[in-house]
């Protein structure tokens, strides 16, 4: 039987590049400094050695045009990972995305196609501030066509960039860079994870945390201090925001009869909001209380070290959650 | 028929070239005059935008391609769907949204995708195939391939930041693009040098060192020369080229605009310039064909369109249930 390594994020997603443009010579990376500088965030470290300037291509700071260009790559045969340093920057990459991207496979009857993954970082807890902290993926997923991915941990954020880089469909793969040197054991041949799958990340009976990216980890770390007291939290991770695995979700809820979901992006209009209506509207009669959001407060991200930490919620206000919903 | 014609300008093009490239500006021509007949009685669903005057340069640029090249075109782009050889019924259906239409209604006139004749689209965003092109000659370069790729955009787009960013990357990259601009002197309703800065439009396309030519884009010879001449510059690897099409769109901005920014002299001025007057007469006067054959072959691309009309006109509907397919694959 083959063994399973040690690996953390970072070495997961730059494995599953390895990986797909081996398997596939369409596979290309395009983006700012990911070619012999090996990446920003050494998130692409290798590839340009392997694989050379005509498949790992340094653009200019020039987002939407080098982005609409991986669109246009897209249409007429590869399948480019395009990279978005900052999740804050796919700002400008917007109408390409939304008015291009989305909508060609669509507009042509399905005889066009754009395989692509929009790769970008995002996060809270670095000090970066208001222009360097945002994860968009709530605007992507209010627009059909996208597909929209979240890993949590390292395994998941391996084999969703394998299942992105396979898919046909424009993929935004949104990746927490204070999750980067968090590790997991991953097992050989680093597995695809499918798009559209949720995880249970820990069972329990008393109510379930659904919960996003690195909001995960903060579950986990309430549900460990609530097991004390004996309190048995059920953790779901949706992995994919856009398609959302519905019926892992309600069907967790329909067992546990209570629901918390966390998100650390702003609330207003969040995705928060779109599960706990999904609950709502597919699992009301099985509730026993209301359902419960928690996520970042609506303002900018602030670069203060004493004031960045209080925009998102943590173990603490998951906790204090839990312990409100079932008192 | 195969004597070269010289024209005012110094290009000069095979007579049967001219003879061909001729019957689709005739063809293009006569289509847009029957979709501007549907529009006006209702037919045709949303906004739609003629390019009749601009065939010039639809034709004599696609006329340098080959089958495997690619284009991207704008919301102006019957013209350059026809050119690049879409079948003239099915585009019609899908500019009145029938069941039929090439796209099966979904991308009316403004989103067309022709992927099977290497059609990114006509678009409705302004400047939004630029990148398209080139990104499908970024690909071509992956790939080892001399695939050209021509962006059209009008002057409209000259002032939005995805053609200087995309001009530069092309230039740095010598990728297989050529930059085509149909300059027909108004973005929608405004005037060129009421809204574009400079003393030079080439001079866009030269401070990223790309050859940029300004030209005659009411003669379909001289459109053809220059483009013959970047098409080969771009295959044989040297780069990008950027050639800017003077021209004139006889009709509004869309059907039932009624122009009232335009000035009568100079819509009369510009109409004896028709390019479809300059290339008949180039044909004749070449001896290439009569005049009499010339005037068969309008009334052929008229009857073309003209029995297309009714049954587009009256083909299905698209079916409900068909309302989600193909958002995702």
């Amino acid at each position: 039987m083959d063994e399973s390594r040690l690996m953390n994020f970072r070495d997961a997603v730059l494995e599953a590049l390895f990986l797909e443009m081996r398997a596939d010579p369409n596979v290309i990376l395009v983006g700012e400094d990911v070619g012999a500088a090996g990446g920003v965030f050494k998130q692409t470290q290798g590839l340009f050695d392997e694989f050379g300037d005509r498949r790992v291509i340094d653009t200019p700071i020039s987002e939407p045009g080098a982005f609409g260009m991986a669109i246009g790559a897209a249409m007429s045969g590869m399948r480019p990972v395009f990279e978005v340093m900052f999740g804050d920057f796919m700002t400008l990459c917007m109408d390409q995305l939304v008015n291009q991207a989305a909508k060609v496979r669509y507009m042509s009857n399905g005889a066009a196609r754009v395989p692509l993954v929009l790769r970008t970082t995002m996060g809270t807890g670095a000090n970066l501030g208001p222009q360097h902290s945002q994860g968009f993926y709530a605007w992507a997923a209010h627009t059909p066509g996208l597909k929209v991915v979240i890993p949590s941990n390292a395994a998941d954020a391996g084999g969703l960039m394998r299942a992105a880089i396979r898919d046909d469909d424009p993929v935004l793969f949104f990746e927490d860079r204070l999750l980067y040197n968090s590790s997991c054991e991953i097992a050989s041949g680093l597995p695809i994870v499918p798009i559209g799958s949720a995880r249970i990340v820990r069972e329990g009976r008393d109510v379930t945390i659904i919960a996003i990216g690195r909001m995960v980890a903060f579950a986990q770390e309430a549900a460990d201090r609530l097991a004390k007291d004996g309190v048995d939290v059920e953790i779901v991770d949706p992995r994919t925001i856009l398609p959302l695995d519905e019926a892992t979700i309600v069907g967790s809820v329909k067992k546990t009869h209570r629901a918390i979901v966390v998100d650390g992006a702003p609330r207003a209009y969040g995705v928060t909001g779109e599960i706990a209506a999904t609950i709502m509207e597919q699992a009301f009669d099985w509730l026993d209380a209301p359902v419960m959001r928690i996520a970042a407060v609506n303002a900018p991200v602030p670069v203060s070290r004493s004031l960045e930490p209080l925009v998102r919620p943590d173990a603490n206000t998951i906790e204090n959650a839990v312990r409100a919903a079932i008192a | 028929m195969n004597k070269a014609l010289k024209n005012a300008g110094g290009a000069s093009v095979d007579g049967r070239l001219l003879l061909s490239m001729h019957r689709t500006m005739l063809r293009i021509r006569h289509f847009e005059e029957t979709i501007r007949r549907l529009a006006a009685s209702g037919a045709v669903p949303g906004l739609v935008h003629l390019c009749a005057g601009q065939e010039a340069t639809n034709v004599g640029i696609i006329a340098a391609l080959e089958d495997r090249d690619f284009i991207a075109s704008h919301h102006r782009g019957h013209g350059h769907c026809i050119a690049k050889g879409a079948p003239v019924e099915g585009l019609m259906a899908e500019i009145l949204g029938k069941a039929s239409g090439m796209c099966g209604g979904r991308s009316g006139s403004m989103h067309v995708i022709d992927m099977e004749r290497g059609n990114l689209g006509t678009n409705g965003i302004v400047g939004g195939g630029i990148p398209l092109a080139a990104g499908a000659a970024l690909a071509a370069r992956a790939r080892g391939s001399d695939d050209v790729c021509v962006c059209f955009f009008g002057d409209g787009a000259l002032n939005q930041g995805l053609l200087h960013e995309c001009m530069n990357m092309a230039a740095i990259w010598k990728l297989a693009v050529v930059f085509v601009c149909e300059n027909n002197g108004y973005g929608e309703f405004t005037a060129i040098d009421d809204v574009t800065a400079g003393p030079s439009l080439p001079g866009r396309g030269e401070v990223f060192g790309i050859p940029s030519e300004m030209i005659d884009g009411m003669d379909v010879q001289a459109v053809y020369a220059a483009a013959r001449k970047a098409v080969d510059y771009a295959r044989a690897g040297h780069g990008p080229s950027f050639i800017i099409c003077n021209t004139w769109r006889f009709g509004g901005h869309h059907v039932g605009d009624k122009q009232e920014y335009k000035d009568d002299e100079e819509t009369r001025a510009w109409r004896l310039r028709d390019p479809l007057l300059r290339s008949a007469k180039a044909l004749s006067a070449a001896g290439i064909v009569s005049e009499e054959a010339i005037a068969q072959m309008e009334q052929d691309a008229i009857s073309e369109m003209a029995a297309l009309a009714d049954g587009v006109r009256n083909g299905s509907e698209p079916a409900a249930q068909t309302l989600l397919e193909h958002v995702y694959g």
